[in-house]
């Protein structure tokens, strides 16, 4: 588990390469050409996916501030020094020019350097495994890949869901993932990054709902013949739907307990929403340590695919 | 179309042919080096995942690969004695210390492969645990590049002893002895970082 | 003793494969009918299969490709298909089990058995040209690799018909591609095919390495050489430092499948993210060692349609060197989402980056090659001008791929598809088929129809661009790869835009065939009889069309950089030798193909656990190799007289053509 002192550094301090002016330009031009359609990650619902998109914007802008060139370059040579025009200059043997080399040598080397200072700050303020700075608590979700399907545990409301996540809306949620066999990647689009989900390892994340509202989510690594049904719904509500929501899950009849958890992990397809309205003790620890040699995961456990291939 | 009498004029094309191979050989040693080195690098990594088998402490005797290791560097000695009389033209002395070498070269096999045996007599077999499968694995790769150095060098014995010490014959040795002391380089890293490594 | 091999393992309930084995099955019948009719056995076994003639050999690599090319794009076709109906609610008409295998089978195509043998063709039929060698260093082994590759493409197109093929994407992740989750041969098809075409590619690129530094014409010090060979120089160094962790990576996992191990199961300690980062380890260097020699190619072909020496030649070098190195750098990019700490993506991120500025200096280098030249629209000049385009494109989505925050939404999206597609197509497939126009009268002795030619390559552009750009925007909107039906109607439309682009380039690939049957129907009008049909600037074009079989009656001495242009301005061109002497060639042979045929069976004994079958061919594989050894009639001396002979009726054809006229060239010639 890695820590980082709250103060990270906001994406804004990139803004200023926006005083270049051609890349201003490209910037205003790459907003309004993505704004005008919907999509989930020109979209987002919360900080991380903001500044993402931020990072994806301001990334393209200085890059398409020569591509841009190059390409309208590439045809005006090609046009204006046609072999049938015999008005444009014939230079046949000039093939050198130390000016030329510096500056294409230049240009791509000044464009990497922006990039680079903007690819430290980012990676490092968008690590997933860097918790959010807020007022609010986090609330911690348990992820298990499972095929192919999605375990949540609320390990501290001792809750479960599948296939289904209720968040609530302006609270940093903190990720830990691990997958039963097959390797997966959590996505949510519109919340931002996405982490692999390994078996007998544990990943994290950090996102953040800054809106009430409904997400999808999915997973984006592909895990085999289930895999295209293994989206998830995401429901971020206020703070107060989401505790009634907590206390309506918990007066349900369904638990999660260790042989329950060996029949859902039973591959299946296209599994609707289930709630449990409580988790056995350490189920989260004993599906990552079930592979750990030496460690106490849970008997049969890594058996259940097998098993179901049967 | 073979013409004889032209052969003589030009040998440098033959020549030529010879540098390129001995070139060609070291390149593919440099390649073969590499699945080496991965199979070192996935050893490293795996060398701890014991999944509640044996690690190596508990399974290597010293001695037994003490002696696998002076088999194989004696057998390079001899190899090099070999190419000795082969660069001054004594095809008997070649035959006698080619004949040596592959014995050795058999002998370390044999060691390796009762050392294997036992191994999996023991329960300690490649299935058991990623530390065993990198283990057999590293050592089985070298092993089985023994063993094809041994039927190589079955079949330079009788080419030696069929064409005589002729261009080709020469050549071939040549690219042997490189395959055969790149062998014993490998096997004293392997000595070393698979064997000694595990009592440090 | 059959194995796992049963009549269970042919698909009869497959509708779909049943008709795609039917179409084969007469389709070969008919190709080995006509073969039979015109008696053309004995011809093809003397003169193609058994030849070690490094320019047939290209040929063949470049045949193997193109026919590969039309499963692959089959494959293609059926994925857009089945995404665009396969909307909300709709499963589309390829049930997972199939579509995984198709889009496992189209990437490891793609790349193994189409670009992979494009760029070896191209290098096997120019390098030598090239630097004025008569042959490649080891001609037979040239032969075996080839051969070899045929083996893998074999296995693959079989595993379609008996068993199944790997259903896990091209790479083959575990503990997906582990025993426990994948039971059936379908990992193990893909584990020998690539193992036995790897295994031709190593020996070709160690081949082609020794060719480069130990065979070049006197004079040719190494910044004297084409910028093609250059970039071939290096992709064989790539080849031989990456390829041996691609057969290291893949026993291991043939280790945990056939015998039980733990390299990457999740049990027994095992560790698939050391898989991950291996494969990656051979594969970011692999997609360099495709784009480079394409890179060689545009440089030369923009060149010599420009009628201008390449722009910057010593910084194409460095750059091309900087590419190799820096591709051993940036591999951890493919997998950002692991979990590394951010130091770590940072730094792969910051490297991948920085191999942009090399790439981006050969695009300004290009430009400044046409600028104040003059430019002819051949239909090579058409590709590398879409190339252009569509490189830096291509170039600018990987950059922000690389950039680590930015990959953390779109890995594993569309866009990530819609960005390899723009490279590889934009670089690798459009360079080849520029190649091939560009270099076919060397090999063939007549050019290709330029105006189907044209029409093939508006086709794939304009296709290109239909079919991945709605990709990006998929992408954008968290669409992620190898769905086999998804829910969100926004993504329809996209898709079927995406399906038309498909059908586009489909009519761009019908087009090279029209193409091809018209260029060797008038083959007569389009022979290339002074051998520089471009009136280009390098060694191979200054020896005849198609090149005699030992290339150059007399080796050249090189005193420039473009000693063909050079000859061709002081006069020095196609002057006629005094004499001439015998030439030392090697011997055709058919141990190549009949080793890799026995290739072929261990690894169908081995896919199939047919144990006594393996063990056999495994002793014939090496039998036959060791008695190859006591083969010592393996080359010959073409003697002066014949020399001589070949090179006079040269000079009779060259005579004719300089009397008539020669094209976009007014200067004097020598004959």
């Amino acid at each position: 588990m890695r820590h980082y002192p709250p103060n990270f550094a906001r994406i804004s301090r990139y803004r200023s390469y926006s005083s270049l002016s051609p890349l201003r330009w490209a910037t205003v031009g790459v907003t309004t050409l993505l704004a005008g359609c919907h999509l989930a990650l020109f979209a987002p619902g919360g900080d991380i996916g903001v500044q993402e998109r931020h990072l994806i914007i301001v990334s393209l802008a200085l890059m398409l501030s020569v591509v841009i060139p190059v390409i309208a370059l590439t045809f005006l040579f090609c046009w204006r020094y046609r072999a049938t025009n015999k008005r444009a200059t014939y230079a046949p043997t000039w093939a050198h020019s130390t000016t030329i080399e510096w500056v294409v040598w230049g240009i791509p080397c000044v464009i990497v350097l922006f990039l680079a200072v903007l690819i430290w700050g980012t990676t490092h303020s968008l690590d997933p495994y860097r918790p959010l700075a807020s007022k609010t608590p986090p609330v911690r979700v348990q992820v298990v890949a499972l095929n192919w399907k999605w375990l949540f545990i609320y390990p501290d409301y001792r809750i479960a869901t599948v296939n289904q996540l209720v968040v609530p809306a302006k609270t940093p949620i903190d990720f830990e993932l691990t997958a039963d066999s097959i390797m997966n990647s959590f996505f949510i689009p519109r919340l931002g990054s996405q982490v692999y989900a390994m078996a007998g390892m544990q990943t994290q994340l950090h996102l953040i709902a800054d809106q009430a509202g409904t997400y999808r989510g999915m997973s984006s690594a592909f895990s085999g013949p289930g895999f295209s049904d293994m989206h998830f719904e995401v429901k971020a509500t206020s703070e107060a739907d989401f505790r009634a929501w907590v206390a309506s899950a918990r007066n349900g009849s369904n638990k999660l307990t260790h042989d329950g958890y060996l029949a859902l992990a039973k591959p299946s397809v296209n599994s609707s929403p289930m709630f449990y309205a409580s988790v056995e003790d350490g189920l989260f620890e004993q599906v990552v340590n079930q592979y750990m040699p030496g460690m106490k995961g849970m008997p049969g456990m890594h058996n259940a695919m097998t098993q179901a291939k049967e | 179309m073979s013409n004889p009498s032209l052969s003589a004029t030009h040998d440098s094309a033959h020549h030529d042919a010879s540098s390129q191979t001995t070139a060609g050989f070291w390149v593919y040693l440099m390649s073969d080096c590499l699945i080496f080195a991965v199979l070192f690098a996935t050893f490293g990594v795996l060398v701890g995942n014991t999944a509640d088998g044996p690690a190596g402490r508990d399974i290597f005797s010293l001695p037994y690969v003490a002696g696998e290791t002076a088999l194989l560097l004696l057998s390079s000695f001899t190899f090099g004695a070999g190419m000795l009389s082969a660069r001054a033209g004594r095809r008997g002395p070649l035959l006698a210390w080619l004949v040596t070498t592959a014995l050795l070269g058999a002998a370390f096999v044999g060691m390796e492969l009762h050392e294997f045996a036992a191994l999996v007599h023991d329960g300690a077999g490649p299935g058991v645990s990623a530390f065993l499968s990198a283990y057999f694995t590293l050592v089985g790769t070298h092993g089985l590049h023994v063993t094809l150095g041994i039927l190589w060098l079955g079949v330079m014995l009788h080419q030696a002893w069929h064409y005589g010490l002729d261009e080709v014959v020469l050549r071939r040795l040549a690219c042997l002895s490189m395959f055969w002391h790149f062998l014993d380089l490998i096997w004293i890293c392997v000595f070393t970082f698979v064997y000694l490594r595990a009592f440090l | 003793m059959l194995g796992r091999l049963g009549l269970d393992a042919i698909p009869y309930n497959e509708p779909i494969i049943m008709g795609t084995l039917l179409v084969v099955a007469v389709l070969g019948a008919a190709l080995l009918g006509v073969v039979t009719y015109y008696r053309k056995w004995a011809y093809l076994w003397r003169e193609w299969l058994t030849s070690v003639d490094h320019k047939r050999i290209g040929a063949m690599y470049i045949i193997l490709a193109l026919v590969m090319l039309l499963r692959g794009f089959a494959d293609a076709i059926m994925m857009r298909a089945q995404q665009a109906i396969a909307d909300s609610g709709h499963a589309g008409y390829l049930p997972p089990h199939h579509y995984d295998q198709i889009f496992t089978a189209h990437g490891v195509i793609m790349i193994f058995f189409v670009a992979t043998p494009l760029i070896l063709g191209l290098m096997n039929v120019v390098v030598p040209l090239q630097i004025g060698a008569r042959d490649v260093a080891f001609p037979f082994l040239n032969q075996l690799s080839f051969w070899l590759s045929v083996a893998g493409a074999v296995l693959v197109m079989m595993s379609m018909f008996v068993g199944d093929f790997a259903a896990t994407g091209w790479v083959a992740y575990p503990p997906l591609s582990e025993l426990g989750y994948s039971p059936t041969v379908g990992v193990d098809y893909y584990i020998w095919s690539l193992q036995v075409s790897g295994l031709g590619t190593l020996l070709t690129g160690i081949n082609l390495l020794v060719t480069i530094l130990r065979m070049r014409a006197p004079g040719m010090n190494l910044m004297k050489m084409p910028v093609f060979t250059w970039t071939a120089l290096i992709t064989n160094i790539l080849i031989i430092a990456v390829f041996p962790v691609l057969t290291a990576t893949l026993a291991l996992l043939s280790a945990d499948r056939y015998l039980g191990m733990h390299f990457f199961t999740n049990e027994g300690g095992g560790n698939a993210m050391m898989y991950i980062n291996l494969i990656w380890v051979w594969g970011h260097p692999e997609v360099y060692i495709l784009i480079l020699p394409c890179f060689g190619a545009f440089s030369e072909i923009i060149a010599t349609f420009s009628g201008k020496p390449l722009f910057g030649y010593k910084s194409m070098v460095y750059a091309t060197s900087a590419i190799g190195v820096l591709s051993f750098f940036v591999w951890l990019h493919h997998f950002f989402t692991m979990g590394s700490g951010a130091n770590v993506n940072a730094f792969f991120g910051i490297m991948t980056s920085i191999i942009s500025i090399p790439t981006g200096v050969k695009l300004f280098n290009w430009l400044f090659t046409m600028f104040r030249g003059r430019v002819r629209y051949h239909s090579a000049t058409l590709w590398t001008i879409g190339f252009m385009g569509c490189f830096a494109i291509g170039g600018m989505t990987g950059v922000l791929l690389a950039v680590p925050g930015a990959d953390f939404v779109l890995h594993n999206s569309l866009f990530l598809v819609a960005h390899f597609h723009n490279v590889i197509i934009g670089g690798v497939v459009f360079g080849s088929l520029a190649g091939i126009s560009f270099w076919f009268p060397k090999v063939f002795g007549f050019t290709l129809d330029e105006r189907w030619g044209k029409i093939a390559c508006w086709c794939w552009q304009i296709g290109f661009y239909l079919a991945f750009m709605p990709l990006y925007v998929l992408g954008f909107d968290g669409m992620t790869r190898r769905m086999n039906h998804y829910d969100n109607p926004d993504w329809h439309p996209w898709l079927v835009v995406a399906l038309c682009g498909a059908v586009v380039i489909g009519l761009g690939i019908l087009a090279m065939g029209v193409q091809l049957i018209v260029s060797i129907r008038h083959r007569g009008e389009n022979r290339d009889l002074s051998g520089d049909p471009w009136d280009a600037r390098s060694l191979e074009w200054s020896t005849s069309s198609p090149a005699p079989f030992y290339n150059f009656a007399v080796i050249p001495t090189i005193t420039s950089l473009e000693q063909h242009w050079e000859n061709k301005l002081t006069g020095r061109a196609y002057l006629k030798p005094e004499h001439y002497e015998p030439i030392h060639m090697p011997r055709n042979t058919g141990d190549g193909v009949l080793i890799a045929t026995w290739s072929f069976v261990l690894c169908f004994a081995l896919v199939w656990h047919i144990w006594p079958l393996a063990m056999l061919m495994l002793a014939a594989v090496i039998v036959h190799f060791i008695a190859r050894t006591y083969n010592r009639n393996t080359d010959y001396y073409v003697p002066a007289s014949e020399v001589a002979r070949i090179e006079n009726e040269r000079y009779a054809r060259l005579v004719r053509v300089t009397q008539v006229q020669r094209p976009s060239s007014s200067r004097p010639k020598a004959a």
